[in-house]
């Protein structure tokens, strides 16, 4: 479908297959310079540390694993720990954000009641509020309830997660029902579903490709999440791959940059998998919703 | 988009007896009612709770002098103070407004400009869009990382990767991330690096553009760079206006990388003290948090008022075509 532009246009095929590789060669090397720091990030963390202060290319020469293994264990805690602490809090909030969203989705897209019109304006008003602003009061409201640094620290993570306030997915799942077809609840009710059972029956198995969307992103993104791990996590026991990553960078050796580059590596490789494979799911879904990236 | 809300007539289609199904119909609304509440009810307590109430909470805060030490009972109401020492006596509150407006003004257009350019070259490719678009937007998905900060840091050292490329060129490179005139711009690049994100939303904008645009335009004669001018662009506007408006919410509140590159000091020399850096170490280092909660506040405001500029702006250069929106 996209050729159909270019054949449109009456142009000799000459010059427009010369255009053409132009084109392409100009995005081979964006894609280069694009790419150049994901490489060299790779290739640093089997550096050895002469390598890393007298070789700043791409490959090493020497193949160094044992960055790995001296990251992995650099701290006092493993870094499975920390892998562990960052696996359960993004999978607790992918699963809070999915059940949490789809059913305000689900009110907000299919159900009439009183004020219904002014909770999605401030549903959507609440789309643009930067989360810093609200820190602050949040951290003394968790933990004037004891729950920061408490039993479980990750309640003031997850609390959130599991009351709808990503009001990007809710969003996105509330333009994604409007999208199935109303005749589906109407055949429902009229053999006597009730609003739960249309939403048991039909809009929740038909909701499946934005639930698997909104569980990509909440996974990335909480993954990647950093400001809110920060302040809520205190203790070393408690802490959550990027924050224990901010313990390299006290560590100003030499000697520890090669460990915190495998490290790194480590800490994006569950993003990248999601990446390969989901991509394109992905970039549809930031098309579909306008999701920041 | 908005047009399914239109809600069909509940229960009459197909109905025998008329009655009945007039009350069932009533029934149903009030089932309907309350069962509106159930499904939101969570959505609810957590604008009550997580939202609401803790955003009135730090209003009320911002003029007080709480720390997190002293009980919430003996806070000290100190009226308009906590501003006016923000305004008047603190100059690294102001570094932090010029940092995070340069920041917003520099690397935002910026990016933007990347994202178009590059939508524009993909739009007209043939094959291997695919492949392409999801090369350039992997760095949307991990730039904001903790580990890719460090990475940055690290390339743009005295001795890091982006000098050596400057000395193939025989350019002696300067030790950017640690140069107050310098450091920022560092983070800017690793902003506009992330271009994919709002590329991936053009390139779907440039695909609505109807193709006998330009071919109207090509048969009167209309260069590449005027259709690029008098086609392209305002048909692409909302697109723009979209991204832009996004973009800069987000540019405003970077923290992630301002906070590996200066260990969380905004340093050098304040240079990568961004706002939301600058409330971090103000409520959670200096444990000011009624300081920091005037600082939020304001923040809120100034993103409002933003928003409110762009939307109002908006409908001079935004170009919806046949009434939509």
């Amino acid at each position: 479908m996209v050729a159909v532009t270019s054949t449109a246009r009456p142009r000799s095929s000459r010059k427009s297959g010369g255009r053409q590789a132009v084109r392409l060669l100009i995005l081979i090397v964006i894609v280069a310079v694009v790419l150049y720091p994901l490489l060299w990030m790779l290739g640093t963390s089997v550096k050895s540390p002469e390598e890393i202060v007298n070789n700043v290319g791409l490959l090493p020469e020497t193949f160094t694993p044992g960055n790995f293994t001296a990251g992995w264990g650099n701290f006092d805690l493993s870094f499975g720990t920390f892998f562990l602490n960052s696996a359960m809090v993004s999978l607790l909030t992918v699963v809070g954000n999915a059940v949490s969203c789809l059913l305000a989705a689900y009110a907000f897209a299919r159900l009439r009641f009183r004020l219904r019109g002014i909770w999605f304006a401030v549903m959507i008003g609440t789309l643009l509020l930067p989360g810093h602003v609200l820190i602050v009061p949040q951290y003394i409201l968790f933990r004037s309830l004891g729950l920061v640094g408490g039993e479980w620290p990750y309640l003031p993570l997850l609390i959130p997660q599991f009351l709808a306030t990503e009001a990007f997915f809710v969003f996105l799942m509330v333009q994604f029902m409007r999208g199935i077809p109303r005749e589906l609840d109407e055949a429902a009710k009229i053999d006597g579903a009730s609003p739960y059972g249309i939403f048991r029956h039909v809009i929740l198995p038909l909701s499946r490709p934005a639930l698997v969307t909104t569980a990509i992103f909440s996974f990335i993104w909480t993954w990647n999440d950093f400001f809110r791990q920060l302040v809520f996590l205190s203790s070393l026991d408690d802490y959550t791959v990027p924050v224990a990553l901010t313990l390299f960078i006290d560590s100003t050796s030499q000697s520890a940059v090669g460990p915190m580059f495998a490290m790194s590596v480590l800490s994006l490789l569950p993003v990248f998998l999601f990446f390969l494979a989901f991509q394109r799911m992905l970039v549809e879904g930031i098309n579909t919703s306008g999701l920041k990236g | 988009m908005a047009l399914t809300t239109a809600p069909g007539r509940t229960g009459r289609t197909g109905s025998a007896r008329p009655h009945a199904n007039r009350r069932r119909v009533g029934r149903d609304r009030h089932a309907e009612g309350l069962a509106g509440y159930v499904f939101l009810s969570p959505w609810l307590i957590g604008l009550m709770g997580v939202t609401a109430i803790p955003m009135l909470l730090s209003l009320w805060l911002s003029f007080t002098n709480y720390d997190i030490l002293t009980p919430l009972s003996e806070v000290q109401w100190v009226g308009l103070a906590n501003y006016e020492r923000m305004f008047t006596a603190d100059p690294s509150y102001w570094h932090a407004v010029r940092v995070t407006l340069t920041f917003a003004l520099v690397a935002v257009p910026l990016k933007l400009a990347a994202a178009l350019g590059v939508a524009l070259l993909l739009n007209k490719a043939w094959r291997g869009v695919g492949l392409f678009r999801a090369l350039f937007y992997l760095p949307s998905l991990l730039g904001g990382s903790v580990a890719l900060a460090i990475v940055w840091v690290n390339m743009f050292n005295r001795d890091g990767a982006f000098n050596s490329f400057l000395a193939l060129f025989g350019i002696e490179g300067l030790p950017w991330v640690s140069d107050p005139d310098w450091a920022l711009q560092t983070l800017m690049v690793l902003a506009i690096w992330q271009f994919g994100a709002p590329m991936v939303i053009f390139l779907a904008g440039l695909k609505q553009v109807p193709t006998e645009l330009y071919e109207a335009a090509s048969v009167d004669g209309a260069s590449r760079w005027s259709q690029f001018w008098h086609v392209t662009l305002p048909m692409l506007s909302p697109v723009i206006f979209f991204n832009l408006v996004l973009e800069t919410i987000n540019g405003f509140q970077g923290f992630t990388a301002a906070f590996v590159l200066s260990n969380g000091t905004g340093g050098p020399v304040d240079s990568t003290l961004m706002y939301t850096l600058k409330l971090y170490i103000s409520g959670f280092t200096d444990l000011e948090m009624g300081y920091a909660s005037a600082m939020a506040w304001v923040f809120l405001i100034a993103i409002g008022l933003i928003t409110a500029i762009f939307f109002s702006t908006g409908r001079f250069w935004v170009h919806y075509s046949d009434g939509e929106k």
